[in-house]
């Protein structure tokens, strides 16, 4: 069960950055394929995103997993809302939806 | 974990459902599921991906779990 100071440290996170992804390692130097992808297509599309690198907070890694009801890594959130893992990232990004996502 | 039985496992969530799995690691803890399922129609991608997930879960949470990463393509199945 996450503590509230780890909940409230992920909530931060979600509601004041447009894009924040979490994900194993960061866009420099990433520690899993799936979180390498997923960083890529950002990069790739030129937006600000912001990463948190769970590797270096157990609380955090788990805590991400019971606030978004989702138990793999990366995650990623837009606007605020959870939109999904990898997979779905890319499969937004290939039908156009990630980009009105973004701009919404 | 073997193909077969994360196979058997979502089978068992989504009864009709058509299912694919691949261990891409040959590790026996990375896979990837293509599944088309009738109970993923007027759903979104979020929403199926988290019924999988839910299949899934005694075998995907926690340190000791055996399924490290799980890849999914999700779908509806026409019937």
């Amino acid at each position: 069960m996450a503590d509230k100071a780890t909940l409230e440290l992920i909530e931060n996170h979600v509601k004041n950055h447009k894009i924040f992804v979490y994900m194993k390692g960061t866009p420099e130097a990433p520690m899993c394929g799936f979180s390498a992808a997923c960083v890529s297509v950002f990069q790739r599309m030129g937006v600000p995103f912001k990463t948190f690198n769970v590797l270096e907070n157990e609380a955090v890694r788990q805590g991400i997993k019971e606030y978004a009801n989702w138990p793999t890594i990366p995650q990623v959130y837009i606007n605020g809302q959870f939109v999904g893992g990898n997979d779905i990232i890319q499969e937004l990004y290939r039908t156009g939806e990630l980009q009105k996502l973004i701009n919404a | 974990m073997t193909e077969l039985e994360v196979k058997q496992l979502i089978e068992a969530a989504l009864p009709g459902a058509r299912v694919e799995v691949h261990d891409t690691t040959g590790t026996g803890d990375h896979f990837a599921a293509r599944i088309a399922a009738p109970q993923f129609a007027g759903k979104t991608m979020l929403q199926q991906h988290q019924m999988v997930y839910q299949a899934l879960q005694k075998y995907i949470h926690g340190s000791q779990a055996p399924i490290h990463a799980l890849s999914l393509h999700t779908s509806v199945l026409e019937t």
